[in-house]
């Protein structure tokens, strides 16, 4: 292979990493307070606002449910609002991002949930606060699956990712789509692929070892 | 709050807090579970409730300890009491899996104790439980009763008025089940607060109790003194008449 083609590959690599990378600091930044939330503010729990619980539900439902393609072209006013541009590696990250923060919410929801309820109740009988309970409880008791959740969330945007190169945001997917479908350069396609398969492995080995680590104290109470 | 002097400080004696049912009632949709309670419990005293599963005996307790609202009538505590005053202890330990058994002791301290002062008194209060060479383990390789006795050291920790207790020894075995009520019970006599001991075992209630209540139909079905001098002698004579006379009337009802 070229040495322009390898420069080529470590170019997109690198624009994914950024995109990926941002995205996924943005989406959990979103995703973690929102999917807190969802998971205590139902009836008779900690934040009780079921109306407001039901509108970020059916939001929720209606970003994921958006097939990310769409959602890239659907929110091109919006992206340029922030972006200042709708096209462009950085303007790939705002419809990135807002697919990941929905994702990682519904990922928190159900690592919250699966807190025991005893705990909140006991911390609440000896005066915690609710933001308290949140930052003691919630969040500790929750925090292997909260990785894990992050992980998946990062190789859900992996996969994303290769959709941007429709608004010109590039990196490995639209390398690929360019050079191996378009130009028929099978070998370019099969280096895209090696390298997109190595950042899911590192990433999800990275995720599992850290998920392990924060478990290892945690076992069962 | 004033700074305690020496750790083990906090064990003079707190004195309890005394608290007033006036026509209790509690209700979860149509199912009336607790039905006009009307009932008095002096500071200091230990009062055991007993009752079949589901007679509201939990219930009232959650409600005395303010994690449910009455639905009708009120509770009314002698006097003004901080959030420190109250405490509870479950049937399951409730310790924080990921913290070691002083942090989870603590958890229990009022936030005006601060730094090293917090590892004091929640060393000082392990030791009173008989667990201060476990200070620095997890809650995952103790056995059932030492997580309790971490659970009553949390529960203590805050040197509380009064005291609940909902069937805190239930899932433990019988010998454990004894000996964490001569634990309790000592415990109780040095600090005399008021203990609100909820349990299904009769025998338990008669080893612990001043005044045992028989919950039933959601009303005090019975009020029973038991004036016997402690520490009581189990299987005795007078403690196994009064046990069969409140299986006479949980039975009969």
């Amino acid at each position: 292979m070229s040495p322009e083609l390898l420069a080529l590959i470590l170019d997109s690599t690198l624009e994914t990493l950024y995109m990926v990378g941002v995205a996924a600091l943005i989406g959990t930044l979103a995703g973690l307070p929102l999917g807190i939330f969802l998971a205590t503010s139902a009836r008779g729990e900690l934040f009780e606002a079921v109306a407001v619980n039901r509108v970020l539900g059916v939001i929720v439902n209606a970003t994921r449910s958006t097939p990310f393609i769409i959602l890239v072209v659907a929110i091109i006013p919006f992206t340029r609002l922030v972006a200042g541009t709708s096209i462009g590696t950085t303007a790939a990250i705002v419809p990135l991002s807002l697919a990941a923060a929905p994702f990682i919410a519904r990922i928190v929801e159900a690592a919250v949930r699966e807190v025991d309820p005893g705990l909140v109740e006991a911390s609440l009988a000896m005066g915690a606060t609710p933001l308290q309970i949140v930052r003691k409880v919630l969040i500790p008791e929750a925090l292997p699956g909260l990785v894990l959740g992050v992980t998946l969330a990062i190789v859900s945007l992996l996969s994303n990712s290769a959709m941007v190169g429709a608004v010109g945001g590039g990196g490995l997917g639209d390398l690929g789509i360019r050079y191996g479908y378009q130009r028929f350069m099978p070998e370019v396609m099969l280096m895209v692929v090696i390298v997109l398969i190595v950042l899911v492995q590192s990433v999800q080995t990275l995720g599992e070892t850290l998920a392990r680590r924060v478990n290892r104290r945690q076992r069962q109470g | 709050m004033t700074a305690a002097p020496s750790p083990a400080s906090f064990v003079t004696p707190a004195h309890g807090l005394g608290v007033r049912l006036e026509h209790l009632g509690k209700q979860f949709g149509a199912k009336r579970v607790l039905d006009h309670i009307d009932l008095a419990i002096p500071a200091g005293q230990f009062v055991a409730i007993v009752g079949k599963s589901g007679c509201g005996k939990s219930t009232l307790l959650r409600l005395v300890s303010g994690l449910d609202e009455p639905s009708s009538g009120r509770i009314v505590f002698d006097g003004a009491h901080d959030g420190e005053a109250l405490r509870i202890m479950f049937q399951e330990p409730r310790l924080l899996p990921w913290a070691r058994v002083l942090s989870n002791a603590e958890v229990g301290l009022p936030a005006s104790v601060k730094g090293e002062q917090r590892h004091a008194r929640a060393h000082a209060i392990l030791a009173e439980v008989g667990l201060a060479d476990r200070a620095g383990e997890w809650p995952s390789v103790l056995s059932g009763g030492q997580k309790q006795r971490v659970a009553l050291a949390r529960a203590l920790a805050s040197g509380p008025r009064l005291l609940a207790l909902d069937e805190p020894l239930g899932a433990l075995d019988a010998l454990t089940r004894i000996e964490m009520q001569s634990l309790i019970e000592r415990i109780w006599l040095e600090q005399r607060f008021t203990a609100i001991l909820v349990t299904h075992d009769v025998s338990e209630a008669l080893a612990l109790a001043d005044r045992v209540l028989l919950i039933d139909g959601g009303r005090v079905a019975l009020d029973l003194d038991v004036p016997l001098p402690r520490p009581r002698q189990r299987g005795s004579a007078e403690l196994a008449r009064l046990e069969g006379r409140i299986l006479d009337q949980l039975f009969a009802a």
